[in-house]
């Protein structure tokens, strides 16, 4: 059997703030690594037992990768103080990633709070190929919204949705009529649970979510965030963190 | 002796391995998704995931919480139960792993640990049976067969009586008397003991003010808890005259020789392949030069060394 090495050094090319609680951070690493939009690394924090597993915002053949991540507790507060020109371990790539083929012509592309990050990859991905997928971004207040223009840059028609209502439609993603929309066929998610179970509740159509749970290991070895699914119990590390919606049980 | 003729090898009741590192139960599944990453061939053994008579799911999610040089999880015994182990998981196994296995079997009734037991002797891979009575995880078993000497000694005694090969008891540390335990497992005909499974923890997130985990508390596993396993491995080694298998907060080559001199046979390495999925080949790697560093040509020269 090919033994696939998961441990890389990468370093901190870019660690910047940008807003309130969101922060980027560009990192260097070898070529070929990253295989599909959706994955995921997992890096070592100095000081920390476990790992922090963060989406791949971005990756580019030369292996550098952007990450997007918020500062929700002790590990990701030590992340933000790294400068460039650090080295880091990542176990990468984790997880299986979005299924680019299931799109149709004109995907929806759904991202809440922090899991607009790996969606960025995949609306490049798709327009690459010539598609017409469709971003709609939900946030819960102004200085929450981030990578916005980034979305519209990629060329995607892109729509935002604040809880506040300060920016874009007043609510919640599924509030934005692109959402209804017929002539969308297929979606890609990620953000809270509770948003990926009213999605799942609202479309129509058929589409693959973004799973985040806590991890241990982030490789498949520990069972820390099994899910039970309609083909019995999966790894949401391993097996996902992308599942078909109709592979989904809402309880 | 040059370092590349040190010897590694170890003997656990008839079973020799090529050198004492074994993946514990629940940290490596059963070993084939870990041969994706390297060539586990390198191991002495594999403790596979811990095994019951019907399919678990576990424990509601979060089931992981970090702690300072360790964490907490409270997996809950997920397995597919041991006729799915036998008829797909073990031939998975074999086709990437050639050195003995280790069944870990776990039960909530002492019919349960012997007809799961039972099951498990009748595979030829399987070297050595490690009985886990020392689960914290689940309620009404595991652990609660663990805490007290009468049902160690019942349920070693009952497994005994349909098993042919080697029979390890894995012990829970959470007891007040842990030689008791284990001259009890030994006096039913245990073949050797394995210590520590995790020890019982708990974390609260102080914003919301619950516990971390789902299921409240759980196993506390990881680097801080070396120094327990080492005194029980001592305490228990110089007790009983079975073989001990060490387990509990190992992470580096050096770890496993400390282990190794408190009186373990062999060296259970856990927590750590959660951070590092590559520890046990590099422990196994560095352990003839950390050898040389400390003047040991053979690791089984070593076992109990410390008085």
């Amino acid at each position: 059997m090919n033994k696939k090495n998961i441990e890389y050094t990468y370093t901190v090319i870019e660690n910047r703030q940008l807003t309130a609680k969101t922060w980027l951070m560009r990192l260097a690493g070898p070529a070929g690594v990253i295989e599909a939009p959706g994955q995921f690394v997992n890096i070592a924090v100095d000081g920390k037992y476990l790992r922090r597993p963060i989406s791949i915002c971005d990756y580019e053949a030369d292996g550098e990768i952007t990450l997007l991540y918020d500062v929700v507790g002790d590990g990701t507060e030590i992340m933000s103080r790294w400068q460039a020109g650090r080295e880091v371990s990542l176990l990468a790539p984790l997880g299986n990633g979005f299924d680019c083929s299931a799109s149709g012509d004109s995907p929806l592309l759904i991202g809440g709070g922090i899991g607009i990050a790996p969606l960025y990859k995949l609306a490049k991905m798709l327009i690459a190929e010539g598609k017409r997928p469709v971003v709609v971004l939900g946030f819960n207040s102004a200085r929450e919204v981030v990578w916005v223009d980034e979305f519209r840059a990629t060329g995607a028609e892109t729509h935002v949705a604040t809880v506040s209502g300060e920016v874009g439609t007043k609510g919640f993603v599924t509030d934005v009529e692109a959402c209804r929309d017929a002539a969308h066929g297929y979606f890609y998610s990620c953000g809270p649970m509770p948003m990926l179970r009213a999605l799942c509740n609202v479309m129509a159509v058929d589409g693959e979510l973004s799973l985040d749970e806590r991890m241990a290991c982030g490789f498949g070895v520990c069972m820390c965030c099994s899910l039970a699914t309609t083909d019995g119990a999966r790894r949401i590390c391993k097996d996902g963190p992308v599942f078909k919606k109709s592979e989904l049980i809402w309880k | 002796m040059e370092i590349k003729d040190k010897d590694l090898k170890v003997s656990l009741s008839g079973v020799e391995l090529q050198n004492p590192v074994v993946p514990a139960s629940g940290c490596f599944g059963y070993g084939y998704g870990m041969a994706e990453y390297y060539d586990i061939d390198c191991l002495g053994s594999i403790s596979f995931k811990g095994t019951t008579l019907h399919p678990r799911f576990g424990n509601p999610l979060p089931r992981v919480a970090e702690c300072e040089a360790g964490m907490i999880n409270s997996v809950g015994l997920q397995n597919p139960g041991i006729d799915k182990v036998i008829s797909e998981e073990l031939p998975r196994m074999r086709q990437c792993f050639h050195q003995p296995i280790i069944a870990n079997i776990s039960g909530f009734s002492v019919d349960e640990y012997v007809e799961c037991c039972r099951r498990i002797d009748a595979e030829e891979q399987v070297a050595i049976i490690e009985l886990n009575v020392s689960c914290p995880n689940v309620h009404g078993g595991g652990m609660s067969f663990g805490t007290q000497c009468e049902s160690v000694a019942e349920v070693t005694r009952a497994v005994k009586q349909v098993t042919t090969k080697p029979l390890y008891v894995k012990l829970s540390p959470n007891v007040t008397d842990i030689v008791a335990i284990a001259r009890s497992a030994e006096d039913a005909g245990a073949d050797g003991i394995c210590l520590i499974n995790t020890m019982l923890g708990m974390r609260i997130d102080v914003r919301t003010r619950k516990p971390v985990i789902a299921n409240v508390m759980g196993g506390f596993s990881g680097d801080a808890i070396f120094p327990v396993a080492v005194r029980m491995v001592y305490q228990v080694a110089k007790a009983c005259s079975i073989p001990v298998m060490g387990c509990g907060g190992v992470s580096t080559a050096r770890d496993v020789i400390e282990m190794m001199m408190a009186g373990a046979t062999a060296v259970q390495v856990g927590a750590a392949n959660l951070r590092d999925p590559y520890a046990c080949p590099r422990i196994i790697e560095s352990l003839p030069a950390e050898m040389e560093r400390l003047g040991i040509d053979r690791l089984a020269d070593i076992i109990g060394v410390c008085p």
